[in-house]
């Protein structure tokens, strides 16, 4: 007999205690950024409307949305690569543990060492494996070879390459293949201790086994740093966020547990974005 | 079959892959459905030969359980469904489970009339019941599958509801089935073979609520196994708020 079974809650709970995926909570997360009212003009056309979200910290965020629904100028935003791009003009704010890095006086170089990024086309320097990972320290002024060798391959280590590239640390980076060559940036931007990690499609240019690895790197990565991912593959986002924001036309149209928005999301057009249906 | 709730996608493909799995449950559960009223005729009226086509049919619902597995696993694998599309699968992959495991009960109703056509007949009372009890659980069964088809969650829950007239049912005829067994033991064997298709009946009317919790998750997307009956309607209803992310 299907009859209620008035145990049967209980039971749940404490048959899947500790491997349930359980639905994550906003509210239950230490928030790393905060964004407020963000505005962003190129000119006249506003590219992001009103995006007021909560970013949690050692979690990792998608973003997702069709092409131009501003979700990589969104992910600029926070490390303000956007002030290098002429007419553009925002308002509004993000803050980053309780400080507006868009308020008067922001050291931008500091900024963008406490969060860095990692780009679509693996981008190392024309220099060595070794000189990739070591630049961001030498620029910070660090001499000592020791630290230096230390945190070189503590990074490299952190991404799962040390195996591949232990042996030949002083070629030439182009020589990697382009998973190889996104891992090494990936331990480049790493290598200066960041407290998040932007990805702007990471994995796009690559091919099915380098995604697993960054995909499984940004699994590890989530326990020391936040992570935003904008990413075209939905599935990559259902694979590898805790949340996901869904974008459309500049503004932000659902952000929930990633759990939740792939398997019931709240508005219509976030379904059919992800369903594949014309709205 | 147009349905607003599977149409609509960029890919027309999916959309009729889609469609061809909602329509082939449909023709499973029409067939499962006449293969109960089949059983229960052919154990009311102790006619075999019904009995022995309800028997040999039960291959076929077999074969659409695995088909329609078939074409949900391809759709898996090739489309990876998200949100209500995912949750469609689900639904049919859960749903025709169901519909199999009816199918084997009339199937064994069907053996158990093939029995009945042998020797004696016990009281006609008892049948009567039995009559107004399969044709309560033939018409919860179509409920369900009509809730199904259209989609519609607040049919689902009107549909579940009738279980409890079945499960009572069931009690008071297995109740007067002891009662005849004392009055004479003679009559034990055919009396029990009586209350373990009423059983099978009782066993249809659960697996046609499973169908319609499967139908509330695909609408609502909301698990509603295992709760009462109130908060079933409450969440159909929207009534209760969703957990938010």
């Amino acid at each position: 007999m299907s009859q209620t079974n008035p145990a049967a809650p209980a039971m749940h709970a404490s048959l899947f205690e500790g491997n349930a995926r359980k639905v994550r909570f906003l509210s239950d997360e230490e928030i790393a950024i905060t964004v407020e009212n963000l505005d962003l003009f190129y000119g006249e056309s506003q590219a992001l409307k009103q995006i007021t979200m909560e970013i949690p910290a050692k979690r990792v965020t998608a973003f997702i949305g069709p092409s131009g629904c501003g979700k990589s100028t969104l992910l600029r935003c926070f490390n303000r690569m956007n002030d290098l791009v002429d007419a553009c003009r925002i308002e509004g704010a993000i803050n980053l543990h309780g400080e507006n890095i868009y308020r008067r006086g922001t050291d931008v170089a500091e900024l963008r060492r406490r969060v860095g990024m990692v780009f679509q086309k693996p981008n190392p320097f024309p220099k060595t494996i070794y000189e990739n990972v070591a630049y961001g320290l030498r620029l910070q002024g660090v001499k000592n070879k020791r630290v230096l060798d230390e945190v070189v391959e503590r990074s490299i280590k952190a991404v799962g390459l040390w195996d591949e590239v232990k042996d030949r640390l002083q070629s030439n980076a182009f020589g990697l293949s382009g998973g190889q060559q996104q891992r090494l940036v990936i331990a480049r931007a790493i290598a200066i201790e960041p407290e998040v990690i932007l990805l702007d499609e990471p994995t796009s240019a690559l091919d099915p086994i380098s995604t697993a690895k960054i995909e499984e790197l940004i699994e590890e990565l989530k326990e020391t740093y936040t992570i935003l991912i904008v990413t075209h593959n939905m599935q990559q986002a259902a694979r590898v966020s805790d949340y996901t924001a869904y974008m459309y036309l500049g503004e932000l149209i659902e952000y929930a547990d990633t759990m939740h928005l792939f398997t019931n999301p709240s508005q219509k057009a976030t379904e059919d974005y992800i369903t594949g249906r014309y709205g | 079959m147009e349905n607003k709730r599977i149409g609509g996608h960029y890919s027309h493909r999916y959309d009729a892959e889609l469609e061809e799995v909602v329509n082939r449950v449909l023709a499973m559960g029409g067939l499962v459905e006449a293969q109960l009223t089949n059983a229960l005729r052919a154990f009311i009226d102790a006619d075999s030969q019904i009995a022995q086509e309800v028997t040999e049919n039960d291959t076929r619902v077999n074969t659409f359980e695995v088909t329609i597995d078939e074409r949900c696993v391809e759709i898996l694998a090739r489309r990876q469904p998200a949100a209500m599309d995912l949750r469609l699968i689900v639904a049919v992959i859960k749903t025709i489970t169901d519909l199999e495991r009816i199918g084997d009960l009339a199937t064994a109703i069907a053996r158990m009339a093939m029995r009945q056509a042998e020797g004696d007949r016990p009281r006609k009372q008892i049948f009567r019941d039995i009559e107004t009890m399969g044709n309560r659980v033939i018409s919860m069964l179509a409920g369900a599958l009509d809730a199904f088809a259209r989609m519609d969650a607040t049919a689902a829950v009107d549909v579940v509801r009738q279980d409890f007239a079945i499960d009572s049912d069931h009690e008071a005829i297995v109740r007067q089935n002891v009662t005849y067994m004392m009055e004479d033991p003679r009559n034990i064997s055919r009396l029990l073979d009586i209350s373990h298709a009423v059983r099978a009946l009782e066993r249809v009317g659960d697996h046609a609520r499973n169908m319609c919790e499967y139908t509330i998750y695909f609408v609502k997307g909301r698990d509603v196994r295992h709760i009462d009956l109130s908060e079933m309607e409450a969440i159909v209803h929207d009534k209760k708020t969703p957990p938010e992310g």
